[in-house]
């Protein structure tokens, strides 16, 4: 298990270092002179020469390479051109709420997916398994930007029960985090169901009816934790698609966030910024996926201890 | 465990019935097309008492059994009409809520499959404790020490921490123990014990089947065996009962029917099973297949494969006959109502099968074969240590020739098979077929002489692509050998391979699901033919089938050795079909042949302690000859660390100093015999 881990870490700071070097290209892959875009083309010569040095372009790429690695792992990420602060500034600001939203996502999406899929699995084929998964269709179909102003429409502006965007009132988390959470709920519902059904037909379910266990008991004891483990990692998986997702929830309903953060830098050509903003956005996959393989070793007590040579 | 039946109080006992099941029907799905899986079952167990229900595969048994339960598979199985009476409680008419009381606390229930009949994320503890909790309200430290006091009593060896291991940690003799154990914890009155021991090797099955006695003689509790093994039923029953499509056949004490079975069916089931005293003749087979059970009978349900059966047997159900002894049988042949049958009813035997060629020459020598596989460990995987699969194995087959490899699961025999054809490349040693060496073979060279060696494995559902037809399945390897050009001489071939194997040319269209299981490893026999093969490595061909299934793969095997002087290895852990096919046998354990010889001299006088062990634990049908079973201790241990010495001497119970130093030579013992076992030194 530990030469697990430490593989696992390794690879995944490799998987990092990749991230990191891409995301440094990023800047040198835009079509024209990254200094014309960035300023517009009515800029002076002057003004361009001092973006020039100022972003290092001027001098090689290795060296370039090297103080921005260096950079980093000195935490300096440098200064946003639109906002004029320094980009730790403006993180500091926007990483807390785009956490809180993907959270509440998160806990939204376990709270409805579970009970939902376990309901379609254990009354399968009646009215409930197919309004479960009629919904389920319905969640996968519809995208975010779509919801939102839905949602916002129905609760805010007929209802008037929650607030239209912002994040100051503590309502005003329910509309981003409900539209953030649906299609990932309504994928992990199905994922549920199937993973209960197969469940449900081993042998070891069979024997603890024949114990004399109540249906509630074999469920909760037996059914469930078996059936988390696949669903473990897809959610894992899944995790990644909802922090994209939260680029497009946060611009809908305002949300002070990393990712309406990073649609601003791209609208105002801010590219120091877009580089900070997808380098974490991408960070953060793979961290989230590093936690889910660990998360699933340490459950299965079958990885978690080996499988032994009598087994 | 509270109570036990000593002297005085047994006879009383014995007259008691503790469940009486009367005209049990089990139905799968509804209406007109709902199969009839149990059919007016009826029969009655007495306390302490041991009945055997005897059946080949879909005969309902397992039905019969979950049914007593209430836990058919649901939602399609459903109990459509009889009674069960527990002490004379109807079980069907009570509560879901009392029944659970019933499940686990006076009906406990073991299954075929220990490896997935546990739950893999929970220690074995805490599911025992279950159990406790349910039905002995023993909670925490009391539970936890009532468990391990358990886990003690079914034989499990240091049982304070494996209760605290989860199942993949257990091997499958030490899980079916813990079944037990879960099974006991309840106390129950009655056991029902699913095939407790089909899926565990010979000498561990010896094991679990004394334990089973064993806690059978101290709690007094009735058991309900489920089994198609006619071998466990004589080491186990006191009374048995047959199933046939659905319905109970016969019922008799188990000394009457193993002197003198009654109904046709179960005489066949006699007459199937192979062994040394039939060699030199086809087994007998029951033609036909088991009739579907959605339909409704007005006949008997066994009279188009009865030889006995004449014309009453076709036109009138036969009603169950009932002696005062208790002893039943549901046939014509026994009903004085029905005028006697036309005497036709003995059976020709069967042909002698014609003598073979002498002294033919080796078709496959094999020397010093080694096969190991390097483990991986920590952050570099690197090689730690190896896995000593197969450690230098020699083995001969001459043209025509049957060598049969015997040993229990993990002892090297499949590997042994695919280093042989080269599936697996060997770490070393010499594989020579006809004079040539295959190690060195390579690409197009093995690809053209792997048509003369082929192999047929233990399932063939699983060894055939079941979207391909089944003449393009047996036609595949002659169009890779490019072998017969022509495609319509190539179809003719695929027909002829057909009947050869018993089935008919129109099954060339059909898919493998269309088939039994009997009918789709004849199909795996014609794939391995078309490609015309010397030697064909038989993997366990006949350990999925039932045994008036194997007897048909057996007869058929040994036709097509006389026919084509087909050489055979014959893997496979069932001494009895050793018996009957082989001409020699090789005894295999922990990678290595420990012993050789002529199949006659090796089955009546084995030499090695682990042959005789082996042999003297496979359950035999001759209930009373006072034959001891060697009981071994232990499993068998991992080929990643073998023991020091003589693998076997820590299971050895004659093993001396000397066993523990050096790993014995090989002694012969007459002429073509020999082990490796210094007790012959």
């Amino acid at each position: 298990m530990l030469a697990e881990l430490t593989r696992r870490l390794l690879s995944t700071a490799i998987v990092v270092l990749g991230v990191v070097v891409l995301v440094f290209l990023l800047i040198h892959l835009i079509p024209r002179d990254p200094v014309d875009v960035m300023l517009g083309e009515s800029a002076s010569a002057a003004d361009r020469e001092a973006l020039r040095q100022n972003l290092g372009l001027d001098r090689p790429l290795g060296v370039q390479l090297g103080e921005y690695l260096g950079g980093l792992a000195r935490g300096e990420l440098g200064h946003s051109l639109h906002h004029r602060r320094p980009i730790v500034e403006l993180l500091a600001e926007r990483i807390p709420a785009t956490l809180e939203l993907a959270l509440a996502a998160l806990a939204f999406t376990l709270v409805l997916a579970l009970p939902l899929g376990l309901l379609a699995a254990v009354r399968r084929n009646t009215g409930w398994d197919r309004g479960a998964m009629a919904f389920s269709l319905l969640g996968v179909s519809i995208p975010n930007f779509w919801l939102g102003p839905l949602l916002i429409l129905l609760f805010s502006v007929w209802l008037g029960w929650l607030p239209v965007s912002g994040r100051e009132s503590p309502g005003a988390l329910i509309l981003p985090a409900l539209t953030l959470g649906m299609s990932l709920a309504a994928v992990l519902s199905r994922m549920v169901r199937s993973s209960v059904l197969e469940v449900l037909g081993e042998d070891f379910i069979r024997s603890a009816y024949a114990r004399g266990l109540s249906t509630r008991q074999v469920l909760t004891r037996h059914a469930l934790p078996n059936a988390l483990l696949p669903v473990i990692t897809v959610l894992g998986l899944q995790l990644g698609t909802l922090l994209a997702g939260a680029v497009i929830t946060e611009v809908v309903f305002g949300w002070p966030g990393l990712g309406s953060l990073t649609i601003e830098a791209i609208q105002s050509r801010d590219y120091p910024l877009v580089q900070v903003c997808v380098l974490l956005i991408s960070l953060s996959y793979v961290l989230v996926n590093m936690l889910t393989d660990l998360l699933y070793a340490w459950i299965d007590p079958r990885i978690r201890l080996g499988e032994s040579d009598a087994g | 465990m509270s109570e036990c039946n000593h002297g005085s109080n047994n006879s009383r006992r014995m007259t008691d019935k503790l469940l009486t099941v009367r005209d049990l029907q089990v139905r799968f799905g509804e209406g007109e097309g709902a199969v009839r899986a149990v059919d007016g079952v009826s029969f009655a167990i007495d306390r302490g008492e041991t009945l055997a229900l005897l059946g080949e595969s879909g005969c309902g048994k397992s039905m019969t059994a979950l049914a007593l339960l209430r836990l058919l598979p649901q939602p399609v199985g459903h109990i459509a009409g009889g009674q069960v009476l527990l002490e004379g409680q109807d079980l069907l008419a009570l509560p879901e809520m009392r029944m659970r009381q019933v499940r686990g606390g006076r009906i406990a229930m073991i299954f075929q499959e220990p490896m997935t009949s546990l739950n893999p994320v929970m220690t074995v503890g805490r599911q025992i404790g279950e159990v406790l909790a349910a039905h002995k309200g023993l909670k925490g430290r009391a539970a936890r020490a009532r468990s391990v006091e358990l886990l003690g009593l079914v034989g499990i060896p240091d049982a304070g921490r494996r209760v605290d291991e989860y199942p993949h940690q257990l091997s499958g003799g030490m899980k079916q123990r813990v079944m037990i154990a879960m099974a006991l914890a309840g106390e129950p009155d009655l056991l029902i014990a699913d095939e407790p021991t089909t899926a565990l090797d010979v000498t561990i099955q010896a094991q679990v089947l004394e334990l089973m006695r064993d806690i059978q003689r101290e709690t007094g509790m009735a058991m309900l065996l489920i089994t198609h093994d006619l071998g466990v039923v004589a080491g186990m029953a006191d009374r048995v009962a047959v199933m046939y499509a659905g319905q109970l056949v016969e019922q008799a004490s188990r000394a009457d029917f193993f002197t003198e079975p009654r109904h046709p069916y179960s005489r066949k089931l006699f007459a199937a099973l192979p062994d040394m005293d039939k060699r030199d003749r086809p087994l007998t087979v029951i033609p036909g297949t088991v009739p579907t059970l959605d339909q409704s009978f007005h006949a008997c349900r066994f009279a188009d494969r009865c030889a006995s059966a004449w014309r009453t047997c076709h036109e009138v159900e036969p009603a169950w006959l009932e002696e005062a002894d208790g002893r039943g049988v549901r046939c014509h042949l026994y009903d004085p109502a029905h005028p006697n049958p036309p005497a036709a009813g003995s059976e020709a035997e069967p042909d002698r099968l014609a003598a073979r060629s002498a002294a033919p020459r080796d078709l496959l020598e094999v020397s010093r074969l080694k096969v190991h596989f390097p483990i991986h460990k920590g952050l570099f995987k690197r090689t730690v240590g190896h896995v000593y699969a197969v450690d230098d194995v020699d083995i001969h087959i001459p043209t025509g020739r049957t060598l049969a490899l015997v040993g229990e699961s993990g002892c090297g025999k499949t590997t042994v098979g695919k280093a042989i054809l080269q599936l697996l490349r060997p770490t070393a040693g010499s594989v020579r077929f006809d004079g040539d060496e295959l190690t060195r073979l390579r690409g197009e060279a093995l690809r053209r002489r792997r048509r003369e060696f082929q192999i047929i494995f233990q399932d063939p559902f699983s060894s055939m692509n079941p979207r391909m037809q089944v003449g393009d399945i047996i036609e595949e390897g002659m169009v890779a050998q490019g072998l017969v050009p022509d495609a319509g001489a190539r179809r003719q071939r695929v027909e002829e391979l057909l009947e050869q194997v018993g089935l008919r040319p129109e099954h060339a269209r059909r898919y493998p699901h269309e088939f039994s299981g009997g009918q789709r490893q004849r199909i795996c026999v014609a794939r391995a033919l078309a490609v015309e093969p010397r030697l064909i490595i038989c993997d366990e061909p006949t350990s999925a089938l039932d045994v008036s299934v194997q007897a048909q793969i057996l007869n058929l095997l040994k036709r097509l050795q006389l026919e084509l002087d087909l050489a055979y290895l014959f893997i496979t852990h069932n001494i009895s079909v050793v018996a009957y096919l082989a001409d020699r046998v090789a005894v295999m354990y922990l990678g290595r042949i420990v012993e050789e010889g002529p199949v006659d001299r090796v089955l009546t006088d084995p030499q090695h302690p682990y042959t005789r062990a082996l042999l003297s634990a496979v359950p035999r049908i001759d209930t009373d000859t006072g034959r001891e079973v060697i009981r071994l201790e232990g499993d068998i241990p991992s080929p990643s660390n073998p023991p020091t010495g003589c693998h076997f001497h820590p299971r050895c119970p004659q093993a001396m100093e000397r066993c523990r130093q050096a790993y014995p030579d090989r002694f012969e013992r007459g002429s073509e015999h020999w082990a490796r076992c210094w007790l012959l030194e």
